[in-house]
């Protein structure tokens, strides 16, 4: 029996094919990380990420890194909903995403939610890193636990830099063992999924969007870049999609280019 | 260090404009999730560990010496809400003020000059400190007790909460105080060797998201 739990690196790496539209030179999924290329639609390539084992589970460490090209665009998907399992390996399970994006390039990173399920422990860290002049529209969903079910233990760490510099730096840890006061009025407040939206548009640079709220649970930030949040908290996945996915309807249906 | 420095530093007299601020409980008050001294005590330990965490962190590492750009840069990636970046940055220039004029120093001149509309509130907190000769750690302390302190005498007001109820949640959150404070000032030392990458980023998404609606309120006692 293997101690050390899953370690896998899958890669994507998206190129401007030269006629108008997107190649993907690298394509390598790896251990429980399969990589689908799907039917794209005009310019953009399409990748589902199909999970071809459950996981993560304690002890596994996995990354999913993308490179968007000068020109490319690509969206990637998941087939289904990510569980954070309890395993037989101790320790924290991790899964790391690292997304490029060049200037002139874009990506559409909007996986399913990632659940997290009684007993587990997962450090779940996403990093994009753009060009100046990179386009992006990027998705992240938690929810604490399966339909009545207790969360496991879950940190988050969402950052995203444009030309080096940060726009949004935010971790959230939740679930048994986690800091006090996450369920707490302040935090949480009893709500059973969040999430956020970022979407990165040059265009914002001199037309920044404006903040909004937008009902119950949902807010439109401006960052301190060409950058905007949608930041969110619902009872469950699903009206979490909806605050999630109207919010950011409003937010491009206004965006400058 | 001076400890009676620490004293006028830390004092809720101490002229830099907090007291005009609630951290977010005006806003939960209002939505019902504040309702008494148990609840506010809830809520401050949520803020306690997320936005008092950050803000010590930053303020320690400004006390440090580390580049204050550098630091409001990280302070402003900590913060999406653009009303929250406003009030930290008018606290950060009141703060800039009432500094200078307490401990003159020209870091403290040269932070003024670089930011004219107020660097983060807790980078100028951090600089203040070293301009007063104190500790990394100081700053800290400073930094997370009124992430819980402006909460609870806010909600004496906005609640009429018995005001020996809520000092009471501050004596109650005083271990958990000196733990973040302590985590800060080893993440304020990690981030002088590895960048601010390596300070804490630990979000509040109730009180990110209160705080756009709280600000497009017509009438409010606090403003924040």
């Amino acid at each position: 029996m293997n101690t050390a739990g899953v370690r896998a690196v899958a890669r994507i790496r998206a190129r401007a094919d030269g006629r108008g539209g997107t190649s993907l030179p690298v394509l390598r999924g790896d251990g429980p990380l399969a990589l689908r290329r799907t039917r794209g639609s005009g310019t953009e390539a399409h990748v589902v990420l199909v999970g071809a084992m459950s996981g993560p589970l304690g002890g596994d460490r996995l990354t999913v890194r993308a490179d968007v090209g000068a020109g490319a665009r690509l969206r990637v998907g998941s087939a289904a909903a990510t569980l954070a399992l309890p395993g037989q390996h101790p320790g924290d399970a991790r899964y790391d995403v690292r997304l490029t994006v060049a200037c002139g390039g874009e990506l559409l990173w909007l996986p399913e939610q990632l659940i997290s399920v009684r007993g587990s422990s997962l450090h779940a860290a996403t990093h994009a890193d753009l060009a100046p002049g990179a386009r992006l529209v990027l998705r992240e969903e938690h929810v604490l636990g399966r339909f009545g079910e207790r969360p496991g233990l879950l940190t988050t760490r969402l950052t995203v830099r444009i030309g080096g510099r940060p726009v949004l730096d935010q971790q959230l840890t939740c679930g048994p063992g986690a800091p006090g006061g996450w369920d707490g009025p302040a935090v949480l407040g009893g709500h059973r999924a969040v999430g956020q939206l970022v979407v990165v548009r040059p265009g914002f640079e001199g037309e920044p969007v404006t903040s909004a709220e937008l009902g119950d649970g949902v807010a439109v930030l401006p960052l301190p870049g060409p950058a905007a949040l949608v930041t969110a908290v619902a009872p469950d996945a699903l009206r979490l999609r909806r605050l999630l996915d109207g919010a950011s309807e409003a937010l491009l249906a206004r965006a400058p280019d | 260090m001076s400890r009676g420095a620490l004293l006028v530093l830390a004092d809720g007299r101490f002229p830099a404009g907090g007291h005009a601020h609630s951290g977010g409980a005006e806003a939960a008050v209002r939505a019902g999730r504040v309702t008494g001294a148990a609840s506010l005590e809830d809520f401050c330990r949520g803020r306690l560990h997320t936005t008092g965490l950050v803000s010590a962190a930053l303020a320690a590492a400004a006390a440090l010496g580390a580049d204050p750009v550098e630091l409001d840069a990280a302070a402003d990636a900590r913060t999406p809400s653009p009303a929250l970046r406003t009030a930290s940055r008018k606290l950060g220039r009141q703060l800039t003020r009432a500094a200078r004029a307490a401990w003159p120093s020209g870091e403290l001149d040269a932070l003024s000059e670089r930011f004219p509309k107020g660097a983060h509130q807790p980078v100028v907190l951090g600089v203040t400190a070293r301009a007063a000769g104190l500790a990394p750690v100081d700053a800290a302390y400073c930094a997370v007790y009124e992430s819980v302190s402006g909460p609870a005498s806010a909600t004496v007001r906005l609640l009429g909460l018995d005001p020996f109820g809520a000092t009471g949640v501050l004596a109650r959150l005083a271990p958990e105080t000196d733990r973040v404070a302590e985590a800060a000032v080893r993440a304020a030392e990690r981030a002088a060797g590895e960048g601010t990458d390596a300070l804490p980023a630990a979000s509040a998404p109730l009180l990110e998201i209160s705080a756009q609606a709280h600000a497009g309120w017509d009438v409010r006692l606090f403003a924040t």
